[in-house]
């Protein structure tokens, strides 16, 4: 399972080096993509951009998806991984700080696979990261290529 | 039939009109018939009389030399008055001398003189055909008989009857006249106030205060209309104030809502950011310093470690405030669905969730059984887990405990209550219980931060309830509240 990446969309650096941290704190071996916003994420996703010529057909095991990003917002890119046939049924974890109803409802509607808030204590952090892991990246069967 | 008095008015000023002139003159003509007929008689009677005399003096001579055939010759000259239907002649002693007939069936003097005629010396009577009337004859100072004539009321009659056919043809005309000029009159008075009734009705039917009556006249009528037309003028200019007024509110309205739903917004955009980019540096500060605690523990000393822990902690109460107010924000933002809420099924089974967190605690949980409650689930919910969470906290230095959910009466209301036997507090500062980040513990004793208690007292006002609390330091607090 290692040699499939995690994307981590997340725009606060201190965020990305806290997430590489917990995720390297688990054990957690796969390569892990950074996109810094929206725009990058999808750019990633789709092939598109910076990363034109990427073979799509490689989709990250999961991806942790920040809700508050530059450009295009965390549930805007969520509805367009949804809206597309390569993407509709890859795995997505919002990942966030807000626990704002209205982002958990919109999230879920819009097909969101799991909704996790960032807590501020740090061990508690590392202990949500370790269950995503597990889950996402070993527990879980991922749908078939031949399915979507 | 309509009675007199719902008549319209032009049919009653009609009828004024007609009866009024037509009374007058009946009147008018009763009183003139009356008097002609009345001067009529008069001359009947002094003719009657003016005949008697002469005949009376010419006669005298007849009566003392006993010569009938002279006075009957006298009293036939009474032919030249065709009114005269009989006359006689009598002796002092009443016995019939000689007498006179303008026809022969009209003959209708007596052979003695009527009794009743000799009672009173001069007179006259009417009879029902004619007017007899007697006069004594004079010679010398002595009475030597009496003069009859009666003379037919025939001419009277017709006189009369002509009288009244011309009273009636009169009355006829000038009736006529008077319903003309009634009604004249009455479309000149009744136009305006029919006009009047009609516009006040289509004012009252049609709620139009914009139409207005005709003014035709100065008179009161005319001033009437004009009174009218400046209440409508009143009512109208009113209403149009009114009209303003409601839409200057409603614009009001819809702009202090549209101000609410910006402030609204705002702040749910504030609490959105305060949610996500407060917290983000808190992570930060908290992660990082975790982080300096496990990869360079060896290059700090323990005063170094403590230090960073103290950081650790303070970021994480930190944390806890800004949930807490959010939480708090989010009780005064939600909307409130009202249903029927067991609350003593609700608070044994936040019970036992407190129980389950700290099992080793022994408290004795008495929940009063069926006590429900209208109102929104979520929101009693996170009340009611305040006031226990609260309980259970303040009976924590207890090593046993009690906490008590019941109802009771107060002052006629019933009043949902929660008791613990734990710190209690001074009824000193039962005033700052509810308010947000106030406490009356020091965080070493009891932690928190001070938003529990007025989460409860948003929940409950927004319920329409009111929150009170009794207490004594060491004794237990009490947490009354209303629905």
């Amino acid at each position: 399972m290692s040699d499939k990446v995690i994307l981590l969309v997340e725009d606060n650096p201190d965020d990305e080096a806290l997430t590489l941290r917990a995720l390297k704190k688990n054990n957690i071996q796969n390569d892990v993509v950074v996109a810094r916003d929206g725009v990058e994420a999808l750019d990633y996703l789709f092939g598109t951009g910076n990363h034109t010529g990427r073979d799509t057909s490689v989709l990250p095991s999961v991806t942790l998806l920040d809700l508050k990003l530059p450009k295009i917002d965390g549930l805007e890119v969520l509805k367009k991984i949804r809206a597309d046939d390569r993407t509709k049924i890859m795995p997505v974890v919002i990942l966030t700080s807000s626990k704002e109803e209205q982002d958990l409802i919109n999230g879920y509607k819009l097909g969101a696979n799991s909704y996790i808030r960032k807590p501020v204590d740090f061990s508690q952090f590392i202990e949500a990261v370790r269950q995503l892991g597990l889950y996402w990246l070993l527990l879980n069967e991922a749908a078939p290529l031949g399915s979507r | 039939m309509p009675s007199f008095h719902n008549l319209s008015i032009k049919y009653k000023l009609t009828w004024l009109g007609v009866l009024t002139s037509a009374s007058a003159l009946i009147l008018a003509c009763a009183v003139f018939v009356a008097y002609d007929v009345r001067n009529f008689y008069d001359d009947m009677v002094r003719s009657a009389a003016t005949q008697a005399k002469i005949i009376g003096y010419n006669s005298a001579a007849t009566i003392l030399f006993i010569d009938p055939h002279s006075a009957s010759e006298t009293l036939a000259a009474l032919s030249t008055e065709p009114d005269i239907i009989a006359a006689g002649i009598y002796t002092r002693d009443g016995k019939l001398f000689a007498s006179y007939a303008a026809t022969r069936s009209s003959s209708t003097a007596a052979t003695s003189l009527p009794k009743a005629l000799t009672l009173r010396a001069d007179g006259h009577r009417f009879e029902k055909r004619y007017l007899e009337l007697w006069r004594q004859i004079i010679f010398e100072r002595k009475v030597i008989g009496t003069v009859v004539i009666q003379t037919s009321l025939d001419a009277m009659r017709v006189r009369l009857l002509q009288y009244i056919a011309i009273a009636l043809l009169v009355l006829l005309i000038s009736t006529l006249g008077s319903i003309a000029v009634s009604l004249w009159f009455q479309r000149r008075i009744s136009r305006p106030i029919l006009d009047l009734a009609a516009t006040a009705k289509s004012v009252t039917d049609d709620k139009d205060f914009s139409v207005r009556a005709r003014a035709e006249s100065r008179d009161e009528i005319g001033q009437l209309v004009e009174t009218f037309n400046e209440m409508l003028a009143r009512i109208q200019e009113q209403n149009e104030e009114l009209q303003k007024s409601r839409d200057e509110l409603e614009q009001r309205v819809i702009e202090r809502t549209a101000q609410l739903e910006n402030a609204n917004k705002e702040l749910e955009s504030f609490s959105y950011s305060v949610s996500h980019d407060l917290r983000a540096p808190l992570r930060s500060i908290d992660g990082f310093s975790q982080a300096i605690l496990e990869d360079y523990s060896d290059k700090l000393d323990a005063e170094g470690q403590a230090d960073l822990r103290r950081v650790r902690a303070a970021t994480q109460r930190m944390g806890q405030l800004i949930d807490d107010m959010l939480d708090l924000s989010r009780v005064t933002r939600a909307k409130i669905t009202r249903e029927q809420v067991d609350l003593s099924a609700l608070v044994r089974a936040l019970g036992a969730e407190l129980q389950k967190v700290e099992p080793e605690r022994k408290i004795d949980f008495i929940v009063a059984p069926g006590l429900t409650a209208d109102g929104d689930p979520r929101l009693l919910r996170i009340a009611l887990e305040n006031l226990l969470r609260n309980a259970w906290k303040f009976t924590g230095k207890h090593p046993t405990a009690k906490i008590e959910f019941g109802i009771t009466q107060n002052n006629g209301n019933s009043a949902y209550f929660v008791r613990d036997d734990g710190a209690g507090f001074d009824m000193a500062y039962a005033n700052k219980l509810f308010g947000a980040f106030q406490r009356l513990h020091a965080m070493t004793e009891f932690n928190g931060t001070g938003v529990g208690l007025a989460t409860v007292q948003r929940i409950i006002s927004r319920h329409g309830g009111r929150v009170w609390a009794e207490g004594e330091v060491e004794k237990g607090a009490i947490f009354y509240f209303t629905l």
